[in-house]
């Protein structure tokens, strides 16, 4: 059996206010061009001037991944040409990255190590068109963590695994949006196939540019089988670079070993060592955050919620703190995180936000049969798109649930009239038809009727007759 | 009255009393300029007019960046390149005052010792317009040489500074490295760069060194360490002042002539009071490989930037590659793309070790080995250059040029602060200069050591005599 061998190269930007090595804005979005300077645009004569903020969320970052960082480490100059990098060489770290031996581990307990962390300057954007090659250099010199991975994920699953997990601790230790489709999180891997229980490994591919985590999965498992039909068919895998095609849904060559770059990597004359002091780094240890799967297991023990439901609550940092703020106006917290899970991350993904005390107050309206499950999801919805709390919204559109006995029993005798052969067949053992009468009931009280009571009336109503 | 025979400092002094106004001393010059510009080239770009400051003409080598103006490095690749911002050297000048001359002449991107590989034509030593005036900082020290300019800037890579000043008869000065910001020096190899100073004296060499040096906060190698000003740079030199020299093989390339004017500089030493010290230096054999190694290594990849995609000069092409090769090879010179190959070549994986990787621990090697030197003495004096002024194409064989450096570049690849300072002239006439270093930051000591030297020997520059 053969069995893949995978291991990451993430690049991810770190949200400073300015950019690595000069004040320009480091913003995403803006009119191509406008966040530039001499500096960052390489002019001659210009000179980098490192951004501690860079250095202060790549470390947090590092602390995060359970690295090693280096109280010393060194810039270099990475060479190559292109035109949307203007000095002719990206400054990187090579030899003396960052930080170093970190981890991550799995659910089951299987640890997913980090070769190492750098620093370096990401590159600015070329766009193509029909008329020719446009650069926005606004990214030019906005600053990148890159992180590689011992070639220790064995599945394309583990592999997401790993990268959800990297975007989550990004998000959560705010040092990065970690935002796929914006390109504030890139993700290359490399790939190879070895005999199952073997130490040999076999030839890899690089496969490039995998920006979401569908196309990550989707590449590898179209590179393993790729690979795995070339060696049982007694072909050999050359060392190559891949692009992937998402349209097709296949990945392609780049470029073979022989085009390979020499990136002809020298120390970065122009910084001098990159060195930390000891508060610097517990600092930021002291400013360190709950990180998304502590805050998963303390949901799990403090509310008794299941993994499951904890992972969702706690997959964006924002609905995990919007759960427990709410919380604090809704006691039932398994209540609220079904709540939470469905109806409120479904509004969140539109862009759509809900004041905790507003959801609270919806909950207890609910409990306390004022307002049917039903009717509570369209409140919601317009709590969410017009800001007003749950009273007036229901005020407004007449929305509180009937309980009034005599009001639903006129109802439902109107029903029982308009119906004799249905309340006829039920009579005579035909049950399944409560639906029917229950779906009737509803639709004219425009779902507002109290669901218990118009149980109890209904049955009873029913039952006079037999 | 004689603007380059008396001092910056006097100068000033006589605009406050306001016995001569900024218009008196810049036309002083600018009639100079006029008269001896075009056999001597010292210029790429002239500022015609006064129109602002001090009225004392400071020539800029133009390979250092003042808003505004043409920045050539000497180069096609640049020839319409109008630079967006100033260097932090010259930003303090003009805030102190100065008034812009010109950008100078230099090698292409500071790359030379003769200042015949510019792309503007070679600038020509005022002492004999058949010969070279050195290089890189040809220009601007040819304009100082013949009082067309006070003072100039120039940068010193390998001795490109020293050894213009040593041909042209005039005070050279390279400070430690991270003394002076590099900020808007185009740079060439930036771990060995060093903007430099070029005047007639040591006293205005440092009037310049306490304006434009300190620490820079958007230059990363700068150091910190204060600056001493004008009023505290010149001191005393109490006696015995103790000083090293070399000895034996050291000197074999030097001409007869200089290595016996070198004996005499040594001996006029210790007449002065020096307690001198021969000192083996063969450890430095070795540093003219080291050198060239390292600042081609990092020129390849500082010459990436001239690509024609952002500005400069851009060849026409259908593919990107096409426009590169192009481009670059229209844009450089013979010189220039000789040495982004050597330097490419030396960075390429598999070499690595053996010659960047070497490079630099002969520097740590050199840095350690100048310390002990030290320690037997304050102060190192050497020749700055091999022989005197070279005629205008005599030097075809690269290396023959690459050998120039041969007593300039320690001082480069160790960041030590080096002078030269004029010490007499050969039999043909022509200006030999002697070098003096001392340890970093040392230069205070160094400076007034230098002034109590140049006192005692007593050059005289002809050029500037009758004006
Ligand atoms: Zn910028």
């Amino acid at each position: 059996m053969l069995e893949p061998t995978i291991g990451l190269e993430i690049h991810i930007q770190l949200q400073t206010r300015s950019k690595m090595f000069c004040s320009c804005k480091n913003s995403y979005g803006d009119p191509p061009n406008t966040n530039i300077c001499p500096v960052c645009l390489g002019h001659p004569g210009t000179l980098p001037v490192l951004n501690w903020e860079a250095v202060k969320l790549a470390t947090k970052l590092a602390l995060a991944l359970n690295c090693k960082v280096n109280m010393e480490s060194y810039f270099a100059r990475k060479n190559y040409f292109y035109p949307d990098l203007p000095k002719g060489y990206q400054i990187t770290q090579y030899k003396n990255p960052l930080a170093e031996d970190g981890f991550i581990e799995l659910r089951n307990g299987k640890k997913i190590r980090i070769e190492r962390l750098h620093i370096e300057e990401d590159s600015g954007k070329s766009i193509h068109t029909e008329d020719g090659t446009l650069i926005d250099f606004n990214r030019c010199g906005v600053p990148l963590a890159e992180i590689v991975t011992k070639p220790d994920i064995s599945s394309p699953e583990e592999a997401l695994f790993f990268l959800q997990f990297l975007r989550k601790i990004a998000v959560y230790t705010g040092v990065s949006d970690a935002d796929m489709e914006k390109g504030n999180m890139r993700c290359d891997a490399n790939l190879s196939l070895k005999q199952e229980g073997s130490k040999k490994m076999g030839t890899k591919t690089e496969v490039k540019n995998l920006n979401s985590f569908k196309f990550l999965s989707k590449a590898l498992k179209y590179e393993i089988q790729r690979q795995k039909k070339i060696l049982e068919q007694g072909g050999k895998i050359h060392l190559e670079t891949r692009g992937f095609d998402s349209k097709k849904g296949v990945t392609f060559l780049m470029r073979s070993k022989e085009e390979a770059h020499d990136y002809r990597y020298f120390p970065e004359p122009d910084l001098p060592p990159l060195k930390l002091a000891d508060s610097f780094i517990q600092e930021i240890k002291n400013s360190m955050p709950e990180l998304h799967w502590q805050k998963e297991e303390r949901f799990m023990r403090e509310f008794g919620l299941d993994r499951k439901t904890a992972e969702v609550l706690c997959a964006e940092k924002e609905i995990g703190n919007f759960f427990e703020e709410t919380v604090k106006f809704y006691g039932k917290p398994k209540e609220l995180a079904n709540w939470t899970k469905t109806e409120v991350l479904e509004l969140w993904n539109q862009g759509l936000k809900i004041r905790p005390e507003s959801l609270g107050t919806l909950l207890k309206i609910v409990d306390d049969g004022k307002l049917s499950r039903l009717k509570a999801k369209e409140v919601l919805e317009e709590m969410a798109s017009s800001g007003k709390s749950p009273e007036i919204i229901m005020e407004e559109r007449e929305l509180s649930q009937i309980s009034d006995e005599k009001k639903l029993r006129v109802t439902v005798e109107e029903i029982i009239k308009e119906n004799p052969d249905k309340v006829e067949k039920y009579r005579k053992g035909k049950k399944g038809l409560m639906g029917f009468f229950i779906g009737e009931a509803m639709k004219r009280t425009e779902g507002r009727a109290n669901p218990k009571l118009l149980n109890k009336i209904l049955g009873e109503a029913l039952k006079n007759g037999e | 009255m004689n603007f380059s025979r008396i001092s910056i400092e006097e100068i000033l002094k006589l605009e406050r009393e306001k016995r001569v106004s900024p218009k008196e001393v810049w036309n002083f010059f600018a009639r100079r300029r006029e008269e001896l510009e075009p056999g001597v080239n010292a210029f790429i770009t002239k500022v015609k007019y006064l129109n602002e400051g001090n009225g004392i003409p400071v020539g800029v080598k133009d390979n250092i960046i003042i808003k505004g103006f043409p920045t050539t490095c000497g180069s096609k690749i640049l020839e319409n390149y109008i630079a967006p911002y100033s260097a932090t050297a010259w930003k303090r000048l003009k805030e102190a005052g100065f008034s812009l001359s010109g950008k100078t002449n230099l090698d292409e991107f500071a790359m030379g010792s003769s200042t015949e590989y510019s792309a503007f034509g070679p600038t020509r030593n005022p002492w004999d317009i058949e010969r070279v005036p050195g290089g890189s900082s040809g220009g601007s020290a040819a304009a100082v040489a013949s009082g067309m300019v006070k003072f100039a800037l120039g940068s010193d890579t390998g001795g490109s500074v020293r050894q213009p000043a040593s041909f042209c008869g005039v005070v050279g000065f390279k400070p430690t490295y991270g003394r002076i910001s590099r900020y808007g020096l185009v740079a060439f190899a930036s771990s060995l760069d060093q903007i430099g100073i070029i005047a007639n004296s040591v006293r205005d060499v440092g009037y310049v060194f306490s304006i434009i040096s300190g620490d820079d906060p958007r230059d990363s190698t700068t150091s910190s360490l204060p600056v001493p000003s004008y009023g505290e740079i010149f001191k005393h030199i109490e006696k015995p002042f103790t000083f090293i020299y070399p000895e034996g093989e050291f000197l074999k390339g030097a001409s007869k002539e200089v290595k016996e004017k070198f004996s005499s500089f040594v001996k006029l030493l210790i007449s002065m009071g020096g307690k001198g010290k021969p000192v083996d230096l063969s450890f430095m054999t070795h540093a003219i490989e080291a050198y060239y190694i390292v600042a081609n290594a990092e020129a390849s990849s500082n010459l990436a930037r001239y690509d024609g995609v952002r500005y400069g000069l851009k060849a026409e092409a259908n593919k990107l590659k096409d426009m590169y090769f192009r481009t670059r090879t229209k844009g450089f010179g013979e010189e220039v793309k000789r040495r982004i190959l050597l330097g490419t070549f030396v960075l390429s994986s598999g070499y690595y070790d053996d010659y960047y990787g070497k490079g630099i621990s002969y520097r740590e090697f050199l840095r350690d080995k100048m310390n002990e030197i030290f320690k037997e003495g304050e102060f190192l004096t050497l020749p700055t250059t091999p022989d005197v002024a070279f005629k205008i194409g005599e030097r075809q064989n690269p290396i023959s040029m690459y050998l120039e450096d041969r007593f300039t570049i320690f001082a480069n690849l160790s960041g030590l602060p080096a002078i030269s300072i004029p010490f007499s002239l050969s039999k043909k006439g022509l200006p030999i200069g002697f070098q003096i270093l001392s340890k970093w930051y040392n230069e205070d000591r160094l400076l007034s050591f230098s002034e109590m030297l140049e006192k005692k020997i007593d050059f005289e520059n002809k050029l500037i005599k009758e004006a």
